[in-house]
């Protein structure tokens, strides 16, 4: 374990090299460049917004800035959480030529690709501090509680992209598993609407790790209060015993990688 | 510290022809096999083969070593297996040091990004710093002959310049064993020679180098020892000019055994004379007699003897046919052997050379026998000229 993640620190100008080739790539040959990692979380939230339109029109209650304020901080997490995913899942597949030629850690790709997504998400938060900061939205204490929420969602997402990359490079179907989960999970997740609202099924909801990172955002940043400690912890826990299954999964596959691509 | 930089022990490697499970149909009753059959590493399940059997060598420090054979030997899997990129099925290997491998040319560019670009991706991903990646950048674009090209998209290169680029970076990497296959074909000319110059200095550096390649006469000029794999099984291993010509011998001897004489039309026998006797050892300017015998036992149709020689790199530098002398075709009867004797001035450099005989209709350019290589021959001088001419240079000074 501590061989394997020496081994990736040696490589990281690598782990750099590669997470700049995939963002650079990226936004190679398009006219909006750079403008796209803000735009594509703003529609997101233009979407979550119409949605909380919606519900204000029918239930007819006037929306609530604070309605617009969360749905912006959970879902450009979100929105992280999905493209890391989605392009980790694919990262071994599509760097096949250099998998069955040269030999680096494999470790290298998934990680990668969490950490080209990463520096989209980080673009977009600017934006969003921007916005925050016109809303009014103040500032307290519990803004720390940020990075460790975040480093929660960003081990959530490693070891998940871990495990399907593995699994993807045996049976491509788990890349259309992974679209139909992606596609699906956030009517499970507490993205568009709050865990709250469910009483007491809240729970049930709880239970997707994502969940509680997404509902303590909520709490630090818009109602400035601690996340609840139980189901952050809860969140941590499964993170980093996800992160290690993957991670032992991940690297007793790594051997057989180059002939079964 | 050691003075084995590489050593493989006795390595074998097992893969699988087709698909590994087509669908989940077969995949299922695969799965639930394998579960109750306790397979042994040994054996060969349905569709495996060995691409490695039992190979076992050593290198040492400073050392340069051939791997040569023919296609599907398992020459890449040797590489695939010390670089890491695959697991042996069995046997063991030590690997001392820094490894560099250049198995394919250019894998990892991106064809979006610029030739400089790449340059930083591609040599991260063959093990450089990109702090070193800046001090080298320099030579690294001088070398390839790109400069005015370096910030255009790779994806805008010829093939060539793409091999170019590749090589460039390949070769700066400077780590302490480099392991190299078939590289040394990229470019035109001028770049192939300059390719070659530096790999023999980065051997004359002191690197420990692998290099697997077709090209016989790189491998003798840059290897002291070499290994022949064939179906992948060490066939010879010893100095690089013996395992060649080991090599060369054992093809020529494959093509011999696939002529039977129920061919229409064959060729019995090849032989170089020259004045000292049947000898496979010239001098250059000496007369060499190419004796071909032929018989056509049910063919009456038209035939041309043809020969043709070729260097170590096999490409033909000279070709005649008795067509061509005769100005006619020869007519054989039903048991009549023939001899035909060309004879040869031979003006070539010192080498070794192929002579390679075909039996041919002239009338509807059809191949009846051949023999490629009919044999081999080793010209041998006092001086040393490089080429395949020898135009016999005298030097005056004034």
């Amino acid at each position: 374990m501590f061989d394997s993640i020496r081994a990736v620190a040696d490589h990281r100008d690598l782990l750099f090299m590669i997470t700049w080739r995939d963002i650079r790539i990226k936004y190679k040959q398009s006219v909006m460049g750079f403008l796209w990692a803000i735009f594509m979380p703003m529609i997101i939230v233009a979407a979550g917004i119409v949605i909380k339109l919606a519900f204000a029109v029918i239930s007819e209650e006037p929306l609530k800035m604070i309605d617009v304020v969360t749905i912006s901080v959970k879902s450009l997490p979100w929105a992280f959480f999905v493209a890391s995913l989605r392009f980790a899942s694919n990262s071994l597949v599509s760097n096949a030529n250099l998998v069955t030629k040269i030999y680096f850690p494999r470790l290298i790709f998934p990680v990668s690709a969490v950490a080209s997504q990463l520096f989209d998400f980080a673009i977009a938060s600017v934006v969003l501090v921007v916005i925050l900061s016109v809303l009014k939205v103040g500032i307290s204490i519990y803004l720390l509680w940020v990075p460790v929420l975040l480093t929660i969602l960003i081990l959530i997402g490693i070891g998940m992209g871990l495990f399907f990359s593995a699994a993807n490079l045996f049976f491509r179907d788990v890349k259309y598993l992974v679209e139909v989960i992606l596609t699906f999970a956030i009517f499970f997740t507490p993205v568009f609407y709050d865990a709250d609202m469910f009483g007491k099924w809240k729970t049930l909801m709880m239970i997707n790790p994502v969940a509680p990172v997404l509902e303590g955002l909520r709490d630090v940043v818009v109602l400035h209060q601690s996340p609840d400690p139980f189901w952050t912890a809860y969140a941590a826990i499964v993170a980093v015993v996800g992160l290690l299954v993957s991670f032992v999964f991940f690297t007793r596959m790594e051997p057989l990688f180059a002939e079964s691509i | 510290m050691s003075d084995i930089m590489l050593e493989m022990q006795g390595v074998s490697k097992k893969f699988r022809r087709g698909q590994l499970h087509d669908s989940l149909r077969d995949l299922i009753p695969a799965l639930t096999r394998s579960l109750f059959t306790r397979r042994n590493g040994d054996s060969l399940g349905q569709q495996e083969f060995w691409a490695l059997k039992d190979v076992s060598f050593q290198v040492k420090r400073g050392e340069a070593m051939g791997i040569i054979g023919p296609n599907g030997s398992g020459k890449s899997t040797i590489l695939k297996i010390l670089t890491g990129i695959m697991n042996p099925t069995s046997g063991e290997k030590l690997v001392n040091g820094s490894l560099s491998a250049l198995i394919e040319v250019g894998a990892g560019f991106h064809p979006d990004l610029t030739g400089r670009e790449n340059i930083f991706l591609n040599g991260t991903i063959l093990g450089m710093k990109r702090r070193e990646i800046r001090a080298k950048l320099d030579d690294i674009i001088e070398f390839s002959g790109l400069r005015e090209f370096i910030d255009t998209p790779v994806k805008r290169y010829s093939s060539g310049m793409y091999a170019r680029l590749g090589f460039s970076i390949a070769c700066h990497v400077d780590p302490d064993i480099l392991v190299v296959d078939e590289v040394l074909s990229v470019g035109d000319w001028a770049f192939q020679n300059r390719s070659m110059e530096k790999m023999q200095s980065i051997v004359n550096g002191g690197a420990t180098v692998i290099f697997v390649s077709h090209n016989l006469k790189a491998v003798t000029t840059l290897c002291d020892r070499a290994l022949f794999l064939e179906h992948g099984e060490v066939k010879a291993l010893g100095p690089a000019h013996e395992v060649a010509d080991q090599y060369i011998s054992r093809v020529a001897r494959q093509a011999e055994s696939q002529t039977s004489t129920d061919k229409d039309a064959f060729i019995e026998s090849v032989r170089l004379l020259t004045d000292s006797g049947d000898l496979s050892l010239v001098t250059p300017g000496q007369k060499a007699t190419v004796e071909v015998t032929i018989r056509a036992p049910r063919c009456r149709e038209p035939l041309a003897v043809a020969i043709a020689f070729r260097d170590e790199d096999y490409s033909m530098f000279f070709y005649v046919d008795s067509a061509r002398l005769l100005s006619e075709a020869l007519t054989l009867g039903p048991d009549e052997t023939r001899t035909l004797r060309f004879g040869l001035d031979m003006h070539v450099a010192p080498g070794s050379y192929f002579l390679n005989v075909a039996l041919t209709r002239p009338d509807v350019d059809e191949l009846l026998d051949h023999k490629a290589p009919a044999l081999k021959f080793v010209v041998h001088s006092d001086v040393d000229v490089r080429g395949v001419a020898n135009l016999y240079p005298r030097l005056e000074m004034s």
